[in-house]
């Protein structure tokens, strides 16, 4: 795996040299890992969560109209993320993927400058909505609301992959409530016929805004709808970092060697409400809420590493200390940068412009009479 | 200069873009050794195997969405949708996905596509093998439509299309695959986007059309004239982007507009040039912006007796001009 300090997701000036050299430890060595990196991939997990709280705290305090988070998907996010080559592979991600884009390369800055939509969002410069990531240096794709669109264009990802020969994996992420959707199929299908390099990833969290999966899912296991296509299957645990890691390293070592695709699904929880515009209690016992907290994967690898021997005290400190520090800069560098200028908000329909669109009116008056 | 039935020349707008370009790839619904079901692609797989002309599940959307992503990661996909009426499972990652890659990522992303769609009646294909569905797709801003009248246009759009940075949406009318022939230059040309063509002049009235209805308002044009009317008439080729200055500019010289087109009137495209024209050119007119389009059923109805009905032909046409032209 690739240096600790060049796998953490801090902005510049934040990144963490906390995780020092040590060799790898009994855990670490289990999975082909130095301690580095499960102390990057801890602090990926926890910075995503950082972020995600701050997000909703944002909202509540008027700053941001709309959050819609990863939290307790963020250990199976950040375990089948590092199986992927950051910046070679692609990945098609959905509204929660929060710690997915970190793990692969996006900055504290870069998301919250998403969720403010200001102009210098990286991945719509202030046209989508909160949640809604892209990069194209990152090779994540642009998210968009109406779910497992996203599916067939990592189909079409791994197609282009195979036929070009570029050695890429293409990775499709959604939740359990979209692998119903038709696209679904669709993309398997395809994919399984012509062998793609492809990884299909259900995050299942149980609910589809408030259907439970036992309305919504036919089976217990999204996964077992791979055999219908007659490729893998896998189910793992998403609250288990390490066996996330294990499954994504196969999956994708089976896609790159030319086996076609997986269906990896990882159980996860959902901690918060779909949105912020949800109030799940209306649908959601108390013992549900609880089974949820019981399952979130931050407390749970952090006992993982802490009884490793690869977290300590003095390790953690300092790291929640670069943590905070990451989420006040972010939150302050989104705060501080710029709207997005009206007099931009007819560029990009088209790689051009063409007589043919014709502003609004007051469009002339937002372009200060530069006119088009 | 050899000629070309229409078909003749998509085939080879596609094939000489296959040849020209490595990414070109085309995917759809028995497009491979068959050849499509009208032949569109016929001789294509042989030449160019497998991994590039390739034939898909029936699955719609899976053919404009595996494009997208295509497109996304390096290839110039062409995508074959059957006939037009079928389109609809894919109206989503058209609408959602392929027309607004560009503007939600800021220009992050593109998607460099061509969407090929037979539409059109008059061929006995009834009520889900004939259908316009251009008023659909010109609404959206991000897609570009286009209807070629012409085999040389044809091949010049097509070729045009491929080579865009973003996702067009190419209206073939099945019943002018075999019955127009023309002209087509062997070598390299291509005809712009966003271009009318201006297929008569003519002083007094000007027809609008595009793609088989443009052949028929000529043919209407030549039976008026015998009777002292001059008709100009305007073949739009391309619906978004829209060429507005020669429809402007034309209508501001004859004074009145009749708008011709096969899909149902009511929202149709022709509301748009309608609107347009009134909005831009309302101080020359000197007779109401008038439209003859298909009825509004829904769709073409099988018996020949309803689809003559429904079909505007050039007698219809000459008509509609006739009363425009005494208003």
């Amino acid at each position: 795996m690739a240096d600790p300090v060049a796998q953490t997701s801090l902005d510049d000036g934040h990144r963490g040299t906390v995780a020092g050299d040590r060799p790898a430890g009994e855990l670490a060595a289990a999975h082909g890992l130095a301690d580095g990196d499960l102390v990057a991939m801890f602090r990926t997990l926890a910075l995503a969560r950082a972020l995600d709280e701050r997000m909703w705290i944002l909202n509540r305090a008027g700053r941001l109209p709309f959050v819609i988070s990863g939290q307790g998907h963020e250990g199976a996010q950040v375990g089948l993320a590092w199986a992927l080559r950051r910046g070679h592979d692609w990945v098609a991600p959905f509204y929660r993927s929060v710690a997915t884009c970190l793990a692969l390369g996006m900055t504290p800055r870069d998301l919250m400058l998403a969720n403010y939509a200001k102009a210098s969002d990286l991945g719509s410069g202030g046209r989508q909505m909160p949640g809604h990531y892209g990069s194209p240096m990152h090779k994540l794709v642009s998210v968009s609301s109406p779910v497992a669109t996203q599916i067939l264009h990592a189909t079409g990802i791994a197609l282009a992959a195979k036929l070009r020969q570029t050695g890429q994996v293409a990775v499709a992420i959604m939740g359990e409530g979209s692998s119903n959707q038709g696209d679904v199929h669709e993309a398997l299908n395809f994919a399984a016929i012509h062998r793609l390099p492809l990884v299909f990833i259900v995050e299942n969290n149980g609910y589809s805004i408030s259907v439970p999966a036992e309305k919504e899912v036919s089976v217990r296991d999204v996964a077992v709808r791979a055999a219908g296509y007659g490729i893998p299957g896998v189910v793992v645990d998403g609250t288990d970092v390490l066996a996330c890691y294990e499954a994504g390293l196969d999956a994708v070592a089976r896609a790159r060697m030319g086996g076609g695709p997986t269906l990896v699904e990882a159980k996860v929880v959902r901690l918060t409400a779909h949105s912020s515009d949800d109030q799940q209690t209306k649908y959601r016992s108390e013992e549900s809420l609880a089974e949820g907290r019981a399952h979130d994967p931050l407390p749970i690898f952090r006992s993982q590493l802490r009884a490793a021997g690869v977290l300590t005290p003095a390790l953690e400190d300092a790291m929640a200390a670069q943590i905070a520090a990451a989420v006040d800069d972010a939150t302050a560098f989104a705060e501080a940068e710029p709207d997005p200028d009206p007099a931009t908000a007819m560029d990009w329909v088209y790689a051009e412009r063409w007589p043919g669109e014709q502003p609004p009116p007051w469009h002339q008056a937002a372009t200060s009479g530069s006119g088009r | 200069m050899p000629t070309r039935t229409f078909i003749e020349a998509i085939r080879d707008g596609m094939s000489s873009e296959l040849r020209r370009d490595p990414m070109v790839i085309i995917l759809g619904e028995d497009v491979g050794p068959k050849g499509g079901v009208f032949l569109a692609t016929d001789g294509l797989w042989g030449e160019f195997g497998d991994d590039r002309v390739i034939d898909t599940p029936l699955t719609e959307s899976m053919i404009v969405g595996t494009a997208i992503g295509a497109a996304l990661n390096g290839l110039r996909p062409i995508a074959e949708i059957q006939f037009a009426d079928f389109i609809f499972p894919a109206f989503n990652q058209i609408v959602s996905e392929a027309a607004r890659m560009r503007y939600r990522s800021n220009n992050g992303f593109g998607v460099p596509m061509v969407i090929r769609a037979p539409y059109g009646g008059g061929v006995h294909g009834a009520l889900y093998h004939s259908q316009s569905v251009e008023a659909f797709f010109a609404h959206v801003p991000g897609l570009k439509v286009v209807v070629p009248s012409t085999p040389y246009d044809a091949k010049g759009l097509l070729r045009t299309a491929v080579r865009d940075e973003d996702p067009v949406l190419f209206l073939e009318h099945k019943k002018m695959y075999r019955s127009v022939r023309g002209e087509v230059p062997d070598g390299e040309y291509v005809v712009p986007l966003g271009r009318a063509a201006i297929r008569r002049p003519g002083r007094q009235l000007t027809v609008v059309a595009y793609g088989l209805m443009s052949l028929y308002a000529l043919e209407a044009a030549e039976r008026v004239a015998a009777e002292g009317i001059d008709v100009e008439v305007v073949d739009l080729r391309s619906l978004r982007p829209l060429d507005r200055d020669t429809l402007l500019t034309s209508v501001r010289k004859t004074g009145k507009c009749l708008v011709v087109h096969e899909d149902n009137k009511f929202g149709g495209y022709g509301a748009e040039i309608a609107a347009i024209v009134a909005e831009d050119a309302f101080d020359y007119l000197d007779g109401p912006v008038s439209r003859l389009a298909g009825p509004d059923v829904p769709a073409f109805p099988y018996n020949h007796a309803l689809e003559d009905w429904f079909m505007p032909n050039p007698s219809r046409i000459a008509d509609a001009i006739r009363r425009l032209a005494a208003y």
